[in-house]
């Protein structure tokens, strides 16, 4: 008995120092996205793209000790902060997730930051988390969130300049009623206005009705040349557009990122026709070779799909660059693997990225969407402006 | 000054939607003031009643899309209809079978009832998701437009644009149609007189021979048909979503009482009240202001007089009004 417990103990010492290395042989990763709710749409290639960068990275055989990268999904619903936070506790509790590749919108990203990664001490990356809340100036998210899309504050600029350029001085503003919505509105209106624009009107509406004729009836009212629409293509904001068609109140619109997805040409085609918007994007060499590499296997340029496979990548490199899969540990790499100095790593080459790190060496992660991290550690922000001809949204540039 | 632009623009936003919205209102509080009167109790589950008849109707306008039967400029769903009206008879008759039936051989007083329907819309409600699904469900084909924005515009050259839905059209259409035919009903035949009679007076109606589980069954009917006739308006003309019905159910009931629970009549006056008073309220006059008043008394607000979230509370609003001061309601039915 006595030789059996020393026995278990040893083991069990052993197994600790194995484990205290942080080389384990499996790395598990948390993808925490709306499957269900107001971006079901967009979030399916988001998801592909985060498992696309961690096959890859299994694949080469290079991360740790040569580490099976699993990837977790589970459902923040984009809107239930409770709901949310259930799911993302549940990966850290009982499928002892190491990271998260999460979350989408910013209200349930705010919830399972203050709720569940600072709580537990697990590092997140949000490939989509956009409003400017969440810019921690302070160290309240204790070095833990980061996140591959710029915040709105920079794309209330970029809208600004959009929108001065096609000559438009006064917009009517309508935005869903939830942190990413009131924070885009608000960082535009910010924007506008310092510009020398005139906002008519900033008014909320409630997604999930079937009506929103008195919602229009009031922006109408207000007037303006175009409306901005700060809201989600598969909720309110297409009901708002769809009104405004019906009663004749708007005939072209400014679709921020949430309302761009091809759900907008399905619904809409070419009665939107003359409409311009942006959303995140590059053209960076990443991006051409991004849709290279994901080969058709899903839509490689559907918003943020590109982010959340940088997001995923960023999570790795930094846990080979910390030699560790411990939060506490590579959270402090994330910013060093992202920036320069170093050698650029482009989708594709993650194996050299691991390869380099592994060596010693520096590397700056160029990824799919050219991030730059910058302040708390979000993205600098590059977008891709649209517009729509002919019922196709279609690229105007990139800014 | 331009009282013809401001005439469009009052058309355009307010006039038209308040008067289909209030067309919907008023047959779905027909259908509650009809339980009301005849079986005496608050029925919850008539906005999940009128979701399920709109949903059989979508289901089988799929079917006849799927056939390439179509109506032409009107909506297929036109032609679903009796189908839904059909189905939604089968399952309020077997909800009433199954449940209120035995509570009324118990005489169980009308708040057992209430509470007995509730536990029936929650039922109702998850059937519905149930089949067809939570999300928001497109039925409407068809042309989309009586006269659109710029043919309007064209027509007439005005700075204002005027919009009106076939959806529209025929909502109002249909409820003129459905209400002319329920008042025939109640006023001209042995049955709708039997109906009254036993709404009037229950002992009465009894000794003089009216049979009551007829009176009860014809009135489920009518219910039935009124609840997916105003399901089907409401879905064609915003869109179908099982919850919006749910919802619904607030105005529908404000704006039965305002009416006067039990009186036909006022649950259509009702209806208007409510539909009126709920865009009037929250609509932004700014425009129709500006082309009325001299050009410097323009407004620079909105002229608002409270923002579009409110629009159930103003029902509610009325309502407490209402109960407060005639609590028989405007056309005196049965005090609640």
């Amino acid at each position: 008995m006595k030789k059996l417990l020393t026995a278990t103990a040893a083991t069990a010492l052993m197994a600790g120092t194995a484990f205290a290395g942080g080389h384990g042989k499996e790395v598990k990763i948390g993808v925490i996205l709306g499957f269900t709710g107001p971006i079901e749409s967009l979030t399916p290639s988001m998801a592909d793209g985060a498992e696309l960068a961690m096959k890859e990275v299994t694949d080469s055989g290079l991360l740790l000790d040569a580490a099976n990268v699993i990837s977790v999904r589970a459902d923040s619903t984009c809107v239930d902060a409770g709901a949310a936070t259930a799911a993302a506790e549940r990966l850290v509790t009982a499928e002892k997730i190491d990271g998260i590749m999460g979350a989408d919108c910013s209200g349930v990203t705010g919830a399972i930051l203050s709720n569940v990664a600072v709580a537990n001490g697990v590092v997140m990356v949000s490939p989509s988390a956009t409003s400017p809340g969440l810019s921690h100036a302070n160290n309240e998210d204790e070095g833990l969130f980061f996140r591959t899309a710029p915040s709105d504050a920079r794309q209330g600029v970029v809208m600004t300049e959009v929108l001065m350029e096609e000559g438009l001085k006064s917009v009517a503003v309508t935005y869903t009623n939830n942190d990413y919505g009131k924070g885009l509105a608000d960082a535009f209106q910010a924007a506008f206005e310092a510009a020398g624009g005139t906002v008519t009107i900033s008014a909320a509406h409630e997604d999930g009705k079937a009506d929103y004729s008195a919602e229009v009836g009031a922006l109408a009212s207000a007037g303006g040349e175009r409306l901005v629409v700060a809201g989600y293509v598969d909720q309110g904001g297409s009901g708002i557009v769809r009104a405004a068609l019906d009663s004749g109140a708007f005939d072209t619109f400014h679709f921020p990122d949430g309302m761009i997805s091809a759900k907008l040409d399905e619904n809409f085609g070419s009665e939107i026709d003359g409409s311009t918007g942006q959303h995140p994007g590059t053209d960076s060499d990443g991006a051409g070779k991004f849709v290279e590499l994901v080969n058709g296997a899903f839509d490689a340029t559907s918003p943020f799909t590109p982010e959340a496979y940088d997001a995923a990548a960023l999570i790795m490199l930094a846990m080979q660059a910390a030699d560790s899969k411990d939060s506490a540990d590579y959270k402090l790499k994330i910013m060093d693997v992202a920036n320069a100095p170093g050698e650029k790593i482009l989708p594709g080459e993650l194996a050299k990225g691991l390869q380099i790190l592994r060596d010693g060496g520096d590397i700056d992660y160029e990824g799919a969407t050219a991030v730059e991290l910058i302040g708390s550690g979000e993205s600098a922000g590059n977008y891709r402006q649209i517009v729509v001809k002919d019922g196709a949204t279609t690229t105007v540039k990139y800014r | 000054m331009d009282f013809l632009n401001a005439l469009v623009a009052f058309a355009n936003f307010v006039f038209i939607p308040a008067t289909a919205y209030g067309a919907q209102l008023a047959l779905g509080a027909l259908g509650v003031t009809l339980i009301y009167g005849i079986l005496r109790f608050s029925n919850f589950a008539h906005g999940d009643t009128m979701a399920f008849g709109a949903m059989v109707t979508i289901l089988f306008t799929w079917l006849f899309q799927s056939w390439g039967i179509s109506l032409g400029p009107l909506p297929t769903a036109l032609l679903a209809l009796p189908f839904g009206i059909l189905g939604c008879m089968a399952l309020v008759l077997f909800t009433d079978r199954v449940v209120y039936k035995f509570y009324r051989e118990q005489k169980a007083k009308p708040v057992i009832l209430v509470i007995v329907s509730l536990g029936v819309m929650f039922i109702m409600n998850g059937l519905v998701r149930f089949i067809i699904g939570p999300n928001d469900q497109r039925f409407a084909d068809g042309e989309r437009f009586i006269i659109s924005v710029r043919e309007f515009k064209a027509l007439t050259g005005l700075k204002e644009g005027l919009a009106f839905k076939t959806t529209q059209g025929i909502t109002i259409v249909t409820a003129i149609i459905v209400v002319i035919a329920l008042f025939w009903f109640l006023n001209r035949t042995r049955t709708g007189k039997s109906m009254r009679a036993y709404s009037d007076n229950e002992d009465l109606a009894l000794l003089s021979g009216i049979n009551p589980e007829k009176v009860v069954m014809i009135t489920w009917l009518i219910v039935a048909a009124l609840a997916t006739i105003a399901g089907t308006l409401y879905g064609l003309d915003k869109s179908f979503k099982p919850f919006i019905y749910l919802q619904l159910l607030l105005p529908v009931f404000a704006s039965a009482i305002v009416g006067g629970l039990g009186s036909p009549v006022g649950a259509i006056a009702g209806g208007f009240v409510i539909a009126f008073s709920e865009v009037m309220i929250t609509y932004a006059w700014k425009k129709v202001a500006t082309y009325v008043v001299p050009e410097a008394w323009a407004p620079d607000s909105l002229v608002q007089l409270l923002s579009t979230d409110y629009k159930f509370a103003v029902s509610f609003v009325i309502l407490i009004i209402v109960l407060l001061f005639r609590p028989t309601g405007l056309f005196a039915g049965k005090s609640v």
